[in-house]
């Protein structure tokens, strides 16, 4: 698994690569706390495109990530998740906490409130 | 009756493991040429099954990990055991959304997906000897 973030505004965009499985979903967890901290940042985007394997470590992970951002008044979505990862945050009901979107810059607008642009 | 082809492999459960518990399962039943689809199903059911064990059966002390895969044509079975604490209510456990462990930001989705990744799942645990799951699925013909 490897990671990488991107920010614009108050928005850290984690670009995961690999696979997120228990094993990688703790320090996924550790350094997406870390760099929404220092970039005192208010909403989450998990961009997808590189994943290759998730199963529910990934979405325990996703709704910690959910509850800390809430209270922070912002929002978090996910960006291009595979048709299989799409299947496990419908079946985990996340994704009415955490719109799946099919590109960056559909979630990036989302996270800001500008659905309708 | 034995299976045409089985394949049985122990493993620490140490979450390292996981990985390699997907990729022995995937490269096994490679031999039968399923579709991209039909191996991500086994590996995500493959990988709750030994997460479970890692974390619930040993709760992250030490223990062994069985794998087991085998295929009769185009049904593949397999089997996930540890000898670890085993669970009190299995009823309970397969409920989806629920977690023993929502310290540790555990989804409660594990068995839920294998139920829905494959097409049978069954869990037999005892308490204080451990749990095993088995689990069937019937590949798309060729």
């Amino acid at each position: 698994m490897e990671l990488r973030f991107t920010k614009r505004n108050q928005t850290l965009i984690a670009h995961i690569s690999g696979e997120i499985d228990h094993h990688t979903s703790g320090e996924l967890r550790l350094k997406i706390d870390r760099a929404l901290e220092q970039i005192s940042g208010k909403n989450i985007i998990f961009c997808f495109r590189e994943v290759t394997f998730m199963d529910s470590s990934g979405i325990g992970m996703m709704i910690g990530r959910y509850k800390q951002i809430q209270s922070l008044g912002g929002r978090v979505a996910i960006a291009c998740a595979s048709p299989k990862v799409a299947d496990i945050i419908a079946l985990s009901g996340l994704g009415r906490l955490l719109p799946d979107y099919d590109e960056l810059k559909a979630a990036l607008a989302y996270v800001e409130g500008r659905e309708a642009e | 009756m034995r299976p045409e082809n089985e394949a049985r492999v122990f493993f620490t459960a140490v979450s390292e493991n996981e990985s390699f518990a997907r990729l022995f399962a995937a490269g096994f039943f490679s031999q039968l040429d399923p579709t991209v689809s039909e191996i991500t199903d086994i590996k995500t059911a493959v990988s709750e099954a030994v997460t479970n064990a890692i974390i619930h059966g040993y709760e992250r002390r030490e223990g062994m990990v069985e794998l087991y895969c085998a295929y009769q044509e185009r049904k593949v079975y397999i089997e996930v055991a540890d000898q670890g604490r085993g669970i009190e209510d299995v009823a309970q456990a397969r409920e989806p959304l629920y977690t023993s462990k929502p310290e540790l930001e555990r989804s409660g989705m594990g068995f839920t997906i294998m139920e829905t990744f494959m097409e049978n799942m069954r869990v037999e645990s005892v308490v204080g000897e451990g749990t095993r799951v088995y689990m069937e699925k019937t590949l798309s013909e060729e």
